[in-house]
C-alpha cells in the first residue's frame, strides 16, 4: 500500500497582473507533492516565490494554470486541512496567549469551558504555561511563536505550512524552535511544508528538501531525500558527515541560483 | 525627578501666577494699576464667587446639565460614528459615493450649526447635544474607519486559516481592532463632547456651564466669567481622569507607546 498523497501540486502556475498590464509569472509549472507524515523543505533564493507556492497550498492564492489537490481532491477555496505558520507577526493582539490558542478551538463551535483547559494544555507543551494571561506584545519573538504554533497545533490540521516561521528569530532561539517542532511533530507526523532560505535548518529538520530556482518563473530545480536517522536533534545533526556531504552537494546548485538571484535584483534596482 | 518633587514644582506654578495676578490687580505699580480689576477681577474675588456658587448649591444643577449633555453628546455621536464608519469601510462603493459629502461637512465650522440646531430642536439640552454630536462623531468616524481599513493583512490571513467565517472575522478581527481605533481617539473625543456643549449653552440656554459664563459677562461680571472658567477647566480635568482610567481598562493589550509594555 502506498502512503496517500497529502498535497500535490501539479504543473502549478503563478501569475500576477502588474500595474502596467504586463504579466509577473512568480512561479512556473511547479511539481509537488508532500506525502502523509512527510516534511519537505522548499528552499530558495530571496524573491523565487517559495511562500507564493505555499499560499497556493494553503488557497490563499489561486494558481494561473495546474492542479492543486489535498488528499486526492481538487483545492476550492481555503485548504480547511491545513494549518499555517506565518512568517510575520499573526496573533491576535487584543487576546491573550491563552485566548490566542483558545480562539481556533472557539470558532468550530467548543465551549469555551472546554476549550481553555486545553489551550493551556498547548501552552504548557510549547513552554508557555506560565504566561498564558500576557497579551502578545509582552512577550518575546521566540515566545511569540510558540504562542503561533499552539494557535496552529491546537486545531490538529492534517497538513501544516509553514512560511519562514522562524525566519525573523535570533540564531539561538532558531535552533530551539526547530527541536520543539521536531519533537511535537514526531507526536503525530503531520506532512509538513516548511518554506525556508536557510539550507542547513532544512536538511536538519526534513524529510525531503526541494530547490528552487531564481526568479522570475522560478522552477522547482531539485529534490533530495535526507536519511538522516530520526528522531534528531538539531545540535547534534549538525556534525553528522552525511549532513557534510548533503549539504555540499544541494549547496553546489544552490549557490548558483542564490548568486543569480542577487544579480537579477541589482538589475531590477537599476531599472528603477 | 521625583514625584513630590515635580507636584510641588507645578503648585509652584499655580502661586506664582495667581500672587502675580493679585498683586497687579490691587497694587498700583508707579502709580497705575496694571490689571484693571473692570476687565481682570482679582483671584480672591473670583474664588469668593465659586465658593458661593458651590455653598449656594446653584453650581450643581448647572454642572449636571452639563454632564448630561456631554455624556449624550459622546454616546451618541460614536455610536453612530463607529456603526457608519464600519459600514463604509466594508462597503467601499459606499464609502467612494459619499466621501465628497463626508468631507464637506467636516470642514464645515460645526459653530454656525448652533442657530439651526436651536431653532430645530429648542433651547433645551438637545440643542447642545446635536453641536456635540457632529463634533464627536467625525473624530470616531475617521478613526473607525481607518481602523477596519487597516487591520493587519497578515492578521486577517491567519484568522481565515483558522477557519474563521466573515462573521467571526468580523467579530474577533475587525471590531476590536476599529474598538482599539476609537478608544485612541477617547481624550479627543469626550472633550469635543464638553465644547459642543459648552459653545451650544453659550450660544443660548437657560442652564449649564455656558450659561453661567454668558449670564456673567452679560451684566460685566468679570470675577463670574473668570468663575465658570476654572470650575469648567476643573470640570473637564475630572472627566479627562475618568477617561485615562477607562482606557487603562479597556487598552491593557497594547504596547505602551515607549515601547517598554
Amino acid at each position: 500500500m502506498t502512503t496517500p498523497t497529502a498535497v500535490a501540486l501539479e504543473d502549478a502556475e503563478v501569475a500576477f497582473q502588474l500595474g502596467d498590464g504586463r504579466v509577473y509569472t512568480a512561479v512556473e509549472k511547479a511539481h509537488l507533492t508532500v506525502a502523509q507524515g512527510e516534511f519537505v523543505a522548499i528552499v530558495g533564493p530571496t524573491g523565487c516565490g517559495k511562500s507564493t507556492l505555499l499560499n497556493v497550498a494553503a488557497g490563499l492564492l489561486k494558481p494561473a494554470a495546474g492542479r492543486v489537490e489535498i488528499f486526492d481532491q481538487p483545492l476550492a477555496g481555503l485548504n480547511r486541512d491545513a494549518g499555517y505558520l506565518f512568517q510575520a507577526d499573526a496573533l491576535f493582539p487584543w487576546k491573550t496567549a491563552l485566548d490566542n490558542v483558545a480562539i481556533g478551538l472557539e470558532i468550530r463551535g467548543t465551549p469555551r469551558s472546554e476549550a481553555l483547559p486545553r489551550a493551556q494544555k498547548w501552552l504548557t507543551s510549547v513552554g508557555l504555561g506560565a504566561f498564558a494571561n500576557r497579551y502578545p506584545h509582552m512577550l518575546s519573538g521566540g515566545q511569540r511563536k510558540r504562542v503561533a504554533l499552539a494557535q496552529v497545533l491546537i486545531r490538529d490540521p492534517k497538513i501544516l505550512l509553514m512560511d519562514e516561521p522562524f525566519g525573523p528569530l535570533d540564531a539561538q532561539t532558531r535552533q530551539v524552535m526547530g527541536n520543539l517542532l521536531l519533537d511535537l511533530w514526531n507526536a503525530d507526523r503531520k506532512a509538513v511544508l516548511f518554506v525556508t532560505h536557510d539550507l542547513e535548518e532544512a536538511i536538519a529538520l526534513a524529510d525531503r528538501v526541494v530547490i528552487m530556482s531564481a526568479g522570475p518563473s522560478s522552477r522547482i530545480i531539485g529534490d533530495w531525500r535526507v536519511s538522516l536517522p530520526r528522531p534528531r536533534d538539531i545540535f547534534e545533526v549538525r556534525l553528522d558527515k552525511e549532513f557534510h556531504a548533503l549539504h555540499r552537494e544541494i549547496w553546489s546548485v544552490l549557490k548558483d541560483e542564490v548568486m543569480k538571484g542577487y544579480a537579477q535584483s541589482a538589475q531590477a534596482a537599476e531599472a528603477v | 525627578m521625583s514625584r513630590v518633587t515635580l507636584l510641588s514644582l507645578q503648585v509652584l506654578v499655580a502661586v506664582v501666577c495667581l500672587a502675580l495676578w493679585q498683586l497687579l490687580s490691587t497694587v498700583p505699580v508707579f502709580g497705575k494699576i496694571l490689571l484693571p480689576p473692570f476687565f481682570f477681577s482679582n483671584p480672591i474675588d473670583v474664588f469668593a464667587q465659586i465658593v458661593k456658587w458651590f455653598s449656594s448649591g446653584v453650581i450643581w444643577k448647572h454642572l449636571g446639565i452639563t454632564l448630561t449633555e456631554s455624556i449624550l453628546a459622546f454616546v451618541i455621536g460614536s455610536l453612530g460614528g463607529v456603526l457608519i464608519g464600519f459600514w463604509f469601510a466594508r462597503q467601499p462603493l459606499v464609502a467612494a459615493v459619499f466621501d465628497p459629502y463626508v468631507k464637506m461637512v467636516n470642514a464645515l465650522p460645526r459653530v454656525v450649526l448652533a442657530p439651526i440646531f436651536a431653532l430645530w430642536l429648542g433651547l433645551g439640552i438637545w440643542s447642545k447635544v446635536a453641536l456635540g454630536v457632529t463634533l464627536v462623531f467625525f473624530i470616531v468616524f475617521f478613526n473607525v474607519y481607518q481602523g477596519v481599513k487597516e487591520v493587519s493583512r497578515t492578521v486577517l490571513d491567519n484568522g481565515r486559516m483558522l477557519g474563521m467565517s466573515e462573521r467571526q472575522l468580523m467579530q474577533h478581527v475587525y471590531w476590536p481592532s476599529a474598538l482599539s481605533w476609537m478608544f485612541s481617539s477617547l481624550h479627543t473625543s469626550v472633550g469635543f463632547a464638553v465644547v459642543g456643549a459648552v459653545v451650544g449653552e453659550y450660544l443660548g440656554s437657560a442652564a449649564g456651564l455656558g450659561y453661567l459664563i454668558q449670564q456673567a459677562e452679560g451684566i460685566f461680571d468679570v470675577a463670574g466669567v473668570f468663575a465658570g472658567m476654572f470650575v469648567l477647566s476643573a470640570f473637564v480635568i475630572l472627566i479627562d481622569f475618568g477617561v485615562t482610567l477607562v482606557e487603562r481598562r479597556l487598552l491593557v493589550w497594547r504596547p505602551t507607546v515607549d515601547g517598554r509594555g
